[in-house]
């Protein structure tokens, strides 16, 4: 089966999953995102012109702000052209495909695609619609993938753990509904983590979650003992709707992250989250805003990380 | 018209015939079978030295898609590609709009089909007014209008009790009862097995208890009815288990399964590959071999194309919103061919599941060539290689899952009634 996030150099076409991404270009795209940061001054980004007359389409058909925001900077700090489309999940029901929405934004002479979309897979089908010389960044769709996230949080235990193949890692939550889980897990596991956990209670875990590569709990106590890594993901409101979980406040005592949860693991592990929080659902205040908390770094490292991903599709075929 | 098909190698299942042997038809039916009858002279002699004769293929499932979806096929199209596939009979289901619950929209749609002068159609009439699942039709009725059996489809009935009556109702006329297992809460909103890959794509899923815990409430209500109940589609290795005991037990069971599952599994959704969105959805490889298990030891009767046409619009889509189905119609034949030739299956044994096993389900006066037989038949070139192409298929439809393969088999001539009504 081809990839199809490579071209047939075996360069990075498109980023739509970090399943199946060969390690050197994760490595690389880890290595590009340093270049950008100025850590003695702050974590600064400087403005660098990569990708000066190219124009940037951020498409989302599902709601987000940081996600949204973050592409949108560093495509500036690219100096890119950008253009935001919030199309929402209506745009459908008006008659248009997904697939007329970007032949139009084709014709307007897009570049590169940034989509996010309610939909597993919409990324996948646009990649392989668009024309060759377009690039497209997959910002998360439906269960299935949010690369971008994931290679910001790996960027974010390098920067915090320096080495990968000494870690044990925990995610904890909704790991069934959760793009993000699915892209941590693989890009971990790609760069040799040697031990991955996903802790959740039977109804947020997805059937043969194992064969991804981790080991399961059901208990925050036995889950959380001595990991390096603790990555919270975000419980939605609905799943209480769906017999998934009887009350937010049930699942806060069992499964939400507080200071005593925490002790579990090594006294140097540190608590991410890709955000937005429920504070008392699934992360407690003090352990949000703690001194192992890396929640806010995860977002500055997310822009140099997206610079990184757009300036290194840009270079591809070149 | 009288018709000699001349030099052809005669699989003919119910006969167990399978040799070298030249078939003559008068007016509309079977005349002889080696030796032409006394005072037979030839209007048409049609050569088949390398072709393989069999009955006209029976399908027991094939959207044709009217009433009310003219826009992903028509009978034009339809019956058009179901004749370029040998199949002279086929069974539609009734998940027309509006649906086949009335004997007026029975009698039309036959009386459509029959005006094309191409395959025969024997409907499956709705069980439920509207597939709603609450109020039982009119079976006799419809079966006047030329219905062969009930079912719902792939629209579920809930409520046991009306389940009951409903088998109740059509063992006491004797009314064959067709049914996908599917317990639709345990399958909503899913779109493929609840395995593996569906756990890495982030798609929804289907388990297998969705099918088995609604086969077993079949059964046991086939069991207290008596009703002649047929298993449509199954998908899965433990239903295979369920349908097989059934029969050791004595139930009057039958089944079939898709062509799609004997070839495919999960695996072949790849990256999203839309055109492997199909209901039920494609399972593991463990489900596959236990279909071919089931195929080999007779538990499954009949193999299907689940003929479902869909247009391009609605198929590029990403994957859970593409609409489910695949045409099937013209891969029916080269489909069972393969399945044949990589389990070691004698032709005749293979053919039977597309012609007289399939006839029995729906009308065991077709699906075979006995001398005096409605003279419907199917001429196949077993060596004959072609690629699967949009360009290639006569079906509206153009989506499946075996796009860009290559198929061996392909049809050369189709008779129906003994008419002529495809020749490549």
């Amino acid at each position: 089966m081809n990839n199809p996030q490579l071209n047939k150099n075996g360069e990075l076409q498109h980023l739509l999953t970090t399943e199946g991404l060969p390690v050197r270009i994760l490595r690389n795209i880890l290595d590009k995102a340093a270049s950008f940061i100025n850590e003695a001054e702050h974590n600064e980004i400087q403005k660098v012109p990569l990708l000066h007359g190219k124009s940037v389409f951020n498409i989302f058909f599902e709601n987000s702000t940081r996600t949204r925001t973050t592409f949108e900077i560093a495509a500036k700090k690219l100096s890119a052209d950008v253009v935001n489309l919030n199309i929402g999940s209506s745009s459908t029901s008006k008659g248009e495909t997904l697939l007329d929405t970007v032949d139009n934004l084709c014709a307007m002479h897009a570049d590169m695609f940034v989509v996010r979309h309610s939909t597993s897979g919409a990324a996948h089908l646009i990649a392989q619609h668009v024309a060759p010389h377009i690039h497209v960044i997959n910002a998360g769709d439906g269960r299935h993938a949010h690369p971008t996230q994931a290679l910001l949080d790996m960027y974010t235990i390098r920067h915090y753990k320096k080495e990968f193949h000494n870690l044990r890692v925990a995610i904890v939550g909704d790991v069934l509904h959760s793009r993000v889980a699915r892209s941590q897990i693989h890009a971990l596991t790609t760069l040799g983590v040697p031990e991955v956990r996903v802790i959740a209670p039977k109804t947020l875990l997805p059937t043969m979650v194992e064969k991804l590569g981790v080991q399961v709990y059901h208990d925050m106590a036995q889950g959380l003992k001595d990991v390096d890594v603790v990555m919270m993901l975000r419980l939605q409101n609905e799943r209480m709707q769906g017999a998934l979980l009887p009350s937010a406040q049930e699942y806060f005592k069992y499964y939400g992250l507080t200071q005593e949860k925490l002790a579990q693991a090594r006294p140097d592990a540190i608590v991410m989250h890709p955000g937005p929080m429920n504070r008392g659902v699934e992360i407690d205040s003090s352990v949000a805003d703690g001194s192992q908390s890396v929640i806010l770094p995860q977002v500055t490292f997310g822009i140099a990380v997206r610079m990184a991903v757009m300036s290194t599709l840009a270079g591809a075929g070149k | 018209m009288n018709i000699h098909i001349k030099g052809g190698r005669l699989i003919d299942p119910r006969n167990k015939i399978d040799a070298l042997h030249d078939v003559f038809i008068v007016d509309k039916r079977v005349a002889a079978i080696g030796q032409a009858p006394a005072g037979f002279i030839a209007e048409q002699v049609l050569d088949a030295s390398g072709l393989i004769v069999v009955p006209g293929l029976v399908d027991v499932a094939a959207r044709l898609r009217e009433p009310g979806y003219e826009y992903k096929a028509t009978l034009e199209s339809e019956m058009e590609a179901a004749v370029a596939g040998g199949v002279t009979s086929l069974s539609c289901p009734p998940d027309t709009d509006p649906p086949l619950d009335e004997p007026g929209l029975v009698e039309m749609l036959k009386h459509r089909a029959r005006s094309l002068n191409q395959a025969r159609v024997f409907p499956v009439g709705a069980l439920t007014y509207g597939l709603k699942g609450a109020e039982l039709t009119e079976m006799a009725e419809l079966t006047d209008a030329g219905c062969k059996a009930f079912g719902q489809a792939d629209a579920p009935l809930t409520d046991t009790r009306v389940l009951l009556r409903a088998m109740q109702y059509a063992a006491t006329f004797g009314y064959r009862v067709w049914l996908r297992p599917l317990d639709s809460y345990l399958a909503k909103n899913g779109v493929a097995h609840d395995g593996e890959v569906a756990t890495r794509l982030g798609l929804p899923g289907i388990p297998v208890i969705a099918e088995t815990i609604a086969l077993n409430t079949m059964l046991q209500l086939a069991r207290e009815t008596g009703v002649n109940l047929h298993i449509c589609r199954i998908s899965s290795a433990a239903a295979v288990e369920m349908v097989r005991a059934a029969k050791r037990e004595g139930l009057k069971v039958t089944c079939d399964v898709s062509m799609n599952h004997v070839h495919l599994t999960e695996v072949d959704i790849g990256f999203f590959n839309a055109n492997c969105h199909l209901m039920p959805p494609l399972r593991t490889q463990r489900d596959r071999s236990a279909l071919r298990d089931g195929l080999r030891d007779g538990t499954i009767d009949a193999i299907c194309s689940n003929h479902s046409p869909v247009d391009d619009d609605a198929k590029q889509l990403p994957f859970a919103e593409a609409e489910a189905g695949a045409t099937g119609l013209e891969l029916l034949l080269p489909l069972v061919l393969k399945w044949a030739d990589e389990e070691g299956i004698p032709l005749l044994d293979a053919l039977a599941r597309i012609t007289t096993n399939s006839a029995n389900l729906i009308n065991p006066k077709m699906g075979h060539l006995s001398v005096g037989a409605h003279a419907d038949v199917c001429m196949f070139d077993p060596k004959l290689s072609w690629k699967v192409e949009p360009a290639a298929l006569k079906s509206q439809g153009k989506n499946t899952p075996f796009l860009g393969m290559q198929m061996q088999g392909k049809v050369r001539g189709t008779i129906v009634e003994g008419k002529i009504v495809y020749v490549a």
